[in-house]
């Protein structure tokens, strides 16, 4: 295992050394110590860059995510997100949950849901109605800013949590398997979305999927996960072909190939 | 011919489903077999409907049904609304602070199953002759539905909404005022609609307690007189108060509360 270089970036995100296992703090009384789900996973971030994390099921996505978003604390090592350790979440890192029902405020309009984040940090009315209206014109939900969740189909609510996230104005976004609920077609209509509110907003996505597909349509690049538990990222691919992009062209028909080796070696691995 | 076979009893059976399902077929059935019973039986021993009906003549003309609802009116409601006041802080405290739900958790779960009742004696002593220990008495009937399932619906919040609440900057206290309270409303108002009902059915009891006036009071002295007409005319009233105070109640779940998911069927 070659460590990757620690390069100096301002800004960005670094996951140094990061190893997790669940279970109490303390350990003393179970004679069984809990495996590691994620051991000594390293990776640097720049700031601004769309990264996809794949993995197969159960391989420990999740549990990186929550631990950049701070709901969950690292056993070893530490994430740096702006050069501060992360220990809490925090309005810096936005969160698109993949279940919309249990993160959004039924009690609350899509406006309301959209400018909570600026209600509780007291940013002046004037200025919070204005955020809330841009933000919810980026994600294309004018028009039913009045309207409650109860009233919105699964991919209007995905989009006030996009456009919740984004009126923090946040320096990272991170969305776990955002999309999975939704069916092909709006599902489709969601990625075109995430990519134009990244382009507009130029914030650093960290984002968690198990479609090859899906990856390398979005991502810059694509961290690929070992099979848990240890798990560790074993290659991070760079995509440069630019957006929109065209899954069916030669050049990201070889890498959706080359991504696709790493799922069905254990498999061959198994049959032969 | 098959078919008018078929029609016939389906032209019958259509307003009869109606009644069914409106819950008045019920009421007709309980009033023929009430009616048939205090036939085949003395009034003072049960008394019919026609029976009960002058003595709530009675009662209303003389001005003292009108008077004692008044009165039994403002004893439930404010016990009731003194136990919300005391029982919605307390569940949500419990349910926010797990220190403070082990304090109060053997309490409630000895305490609730310690009826209103059992401390007629003792709020008499302790709250006097006067209003003091009926409102106390409710007010007890009231806390235990209302803390208990205030406290289930802090504990129920999915841990999803808080997480995003903090990632989106809300402190602690925050949480509490903006996700906290409002994602327990649903179970809280379960909790009042019980409390409601469970602060009516002591309204006897509370009733007990040296009082002169009030429905509770009709009914248990009643018996003194063999009046078991006004028994009959009170126990009626208790269920019509507490009937139409919850639907007053549902009503409005499905208005003011409903963005909450208080709108309920049951
Ligand atoms: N709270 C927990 N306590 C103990 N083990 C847990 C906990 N949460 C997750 N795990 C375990 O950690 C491993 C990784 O879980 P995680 O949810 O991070 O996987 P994932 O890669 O996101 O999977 P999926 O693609 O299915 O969402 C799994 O084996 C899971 O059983
Ligand atoms: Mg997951």
């Amino acid at each position: 295992m070659s460590a990757s270089p620690t390069v100096y970036s301002p800004g960005g995100i670094a996951i140094r050394s990061l190893s997790k296992r669940y279970g109490r703090g303390g350990g003393s009384s179970s004679k069984e110590t809990p495996p590691y789900i994620l051991k000594d996973v390293s990776l640097t971030i720049p700031r601004g860059e769309f990264h996809i994390f794949l993995g197969s099921s159960g391989c420990g996505k999740s549990t990186l995510l929550n631990i950049v978003a701070g709901f969950l604390q690292a056993t070893e090592g530490n994430v740096l997100v702006d050069d501060k350790e992360v220990s809490r979440p925090g309005r810096d890192r936005g969160v698109v949950f993949q279940n919309a029902d249990s993160a959004i405020f039924p009690w609350l309009t899509v406006a309301q849901n959209v400018g909570y984040g600026l209600r509780m940090g007291h940013t002046p009315k004037r200025q919070r109605l204005e955020t809330v209206e841009r933000c919810i014109r980026l994600v294309g939900l004018d028009g039913h800013e009045k309207k409650f969740p109860s009233e919105l189909s699964g991919g209007m609510k995905q989009r006030v949590q996009i456009a919740r996230s984004v009126a923090n104005d946040p320096s990272t976004l991170i969305l776990d398997e955002p999309f999975g609920a939704l069916d092909a077609q709006t599902r489709k209509v969601m990625q075109d979305e995430l990519i134009h509110v990244w382009k507009e907003t130029g914030k650093t996505i960290l984002f968690v999927t198990h479609d090859i597909l899906e990856a390398v349509y979005l991502g810059q690049k694509v961290s690929i996960f070992t099979p848990g538990p240890e798990a560790h990222i074993q290659e991070t691919v760079s995509i440069d072909s630019p957006y929109p992009r065209d899954l069916t062209s030669p050049d990201l028909g070889r890498t959706i190939k080359h991504i696709e080796s790493f799922f069905e070696a254990p498999t061959a691995a198994t049959q032969s | 011919m098959k078919i008018s076979v078929a029609l016939k009893p389906k032209t019958i059976a259509k307003p009869f489903i109606w009644l069914a399902r409106k819950g008045w077929l019920t009421w007709i059935l309980l009033l023929i077999v009430w009616w048939i019973g205090s036939l085949l039986s003395q009034p003072e021993y049960l008394p019919g409907p026609g029976q009960t009906l002058s003595g709530a003549k009675e009662l209303v003309l003389n001005g003292t049904l009108a008077k004692y609802v008044g009165i039994s009116l403002r004893r439930i409601f404010s016990g009731w609304f003194l136990g919300l006041l005391v029982a919605i802080p307390i569940g949500l405290i419990a349910g926010q602070f797990t220190f403070f739900r082990w304090i109060i958790d053997p309490l409630i779960n000895f305490f609730r199953f310690v009826p209103a009742i059992a401390f007629l004696t003792l709020f008499l002593i302790w709250f006097g002759v006067g209003e003091g220990s009926k409102v106390v008495l409710i007010f007890y009937a009231t806390l235990f539905p209302v803390v208990v399932n205030t406290l289930a619906g802090v504990l129920s919040i999915d841990p999803i909404k808080i997480q995003a609440a903090r990632s989106q900057g809300a402190s602690q206290f925050q949480v509490f005022w903006s996700v906290t309270i409002p994602a327990s409303v649903p179970h809280m108002f379960t909790g009042i609609r019980l409390g409601l009902s469970s602060a009516i059915i002591s309204i006897v009891a509370a009733e007990m307690l040296a009082a002169q006036e009030g429905v509770g009071y009709l009914i248990y002295t009643s018996r003194l007189y063999f009046r078991t007409d006004w028994i009959f005319v009170g126990i009626v009233v208790l269920g019509l108060i507490g009937f139409f105070s919850d639907r007053l109640l549902r009503l409005l779940g499905s208005t003011v509360l409903a963005r909450f998911g208080t709108d309920t069927n049951s």
